[in-house]
């Protein structure tokens, strides 16, 4: 069982569905880069061997009693980790694609630089990328939707790897976007005023199974994504204008 | 277009009758149910009305009489089915936060009796 020790206590969050050929993996490089900090497996209700294969590697599990999705797997966590007092929590894909070596920087920049949120991206100061020519079309699209709205330059914004502190798992635990979250916590964040940064990481292949995000989806992931960029825009906006009135 | 008429009135029916058997039968919940049995009474209503209907082509300037009912009829449905996509995501939204707080619970529950043990 896991609990937070010290004031910058860290725990890392394992969103896994039917994972059951990465998953242990994953938890035995974390526990292996990051020995002091807890891992935490959340199964989205796998229909394979994912919840042994991370316990036998050691990391504590919350399953889901149902199928919930990306967005309301990480949820779990962030409410988890924040019930149970952590400072900090770092997310790792359960499908082995995030380098858990990169994982102490994240973490020292999360500390040193005091922002809510650090992603580990795939396209800052030379760093290396493993991604098909349409999610690479998607992500310089995006890229150039979000840079008004955020004010600054986020070169990965679909990276699902991701640090948050505790103002930001506050926010999370209440609200966060269900499906492909990535994008949307980013203007979730921004209209909060929160900052990010983004420090270099390197991106494995995947070794076993297949990304859910097919070629068909691909065109449903940018209109999705796109009306929760921009409803969460118009909603903050319109929060702020009546607060403004208010006050 | 009586023909038309007459088969709107025979589909509101056996709406309005599906949607009674429905209940009697706790398919479906008595408040999902109004809806559906406004909607069949309106176009039975409005079937059976052939004069209002004529009146109302001529008011909006709708070139047919049939066209002004299949965009009533058509108008009434999206509103439901607007209407049911909304009751849907509130049920959607409370699912996963009773997912997670059952999840969450019954962490800390295997922690207690870990503890004790």
């Amino acid at each position: 069982m896991i609990r937070a020790t010290g004031p910058d206590s860290l725990l890392i969050i394992v969103p896994a569905w039917n994972e059951e050929g990465a998953v242990g993996a994953v938890v035995r490089a974390v526990k292996k880069y990051v020995p002091g900090a807890p891992v935490l497996v959340i199964d989205d209700s796998s229909k394979d061997g994912t919840l042994e294969r991370a316990k036998e590697a050691g990391a504590a599990v919350l399953p889901l009693p149902h199928h919930l999705g990306l967005g309301g797997c990480v949820q779990a966590g962030y409410k988890l980790a924040y019930e149970l007092g952590f400072q900090y929590v770092i997310r790792v894909d359960g499908d082995g694609q995030h380098d858990p070596r990169d994982i102490p920087r994240i973490f020292e920049r999360l500390k040193e630089s005091g922002c809510e949120m650090v992603i580990g991206s795939r396209f800052v100061d030379g760093a290396q990328a493993h991604t098909g020519a349409a999610r690479g079309i998607g992500i310089r699209f995006f890229r150039w939707v979000l840079r008004p709205i955020l004010g600054k330059e986020v070169h990965d914004p679909t990276s699902g790897f991701v640090g948050v502190n505790r103002a930001a798992l506050d926010v999370f635990s209440r609200s966060f976007p269900l499906d492909y979250p990535e994008i949307e916590a980013l203007v979730v964040l921004q209209r909060r005023r929160f900052r990010f940064e983004e420090v270099p990481c390197k991106m494995l292949p995947r070794t076993t199974g297949r990304s859910s995000i097919t070629a068909v989806k691909s065109l449903y992931y940018i209109a999705h994504v796109l009306l929760g960029v921009f409803v969460n825009v118009l909603k903050y906006d319109r929060r702020r204008r009546k607060s403004g009135q208010g006050g | 277009m009586q023909s038309l008429l007459n088969i709107t009135t025979v589909l509101s029916l056996l709406l309005l009758a599906l949607v009674l058997l429905s209940v009697r039968r706790a398919h479906i919940r008595v408040e999902y149910s109004v809806s559906w049995l406004l909607a069949s009474v309106a176009m039975l209503l409005l079937s059976r009305a052939r004069p209002v209907l004529d009146f109302m082509t001529r008011r909006f300037g709708i070139p047919d009489t049939p066209l002004t009912l299949f965009l009533i009829a058509g108008s009434v449905f999206l509103i439901m089915f607007f209407r049911f996509s909304v009751i849907i995501s509130h049920l959607r939204d409370d699912n996963i936060a009773l997912a997670q707080r059952v999840a969450i619970l019954e962490y800390h529950i295997q922690s207690i009796r870990a503890h004790e043990e």
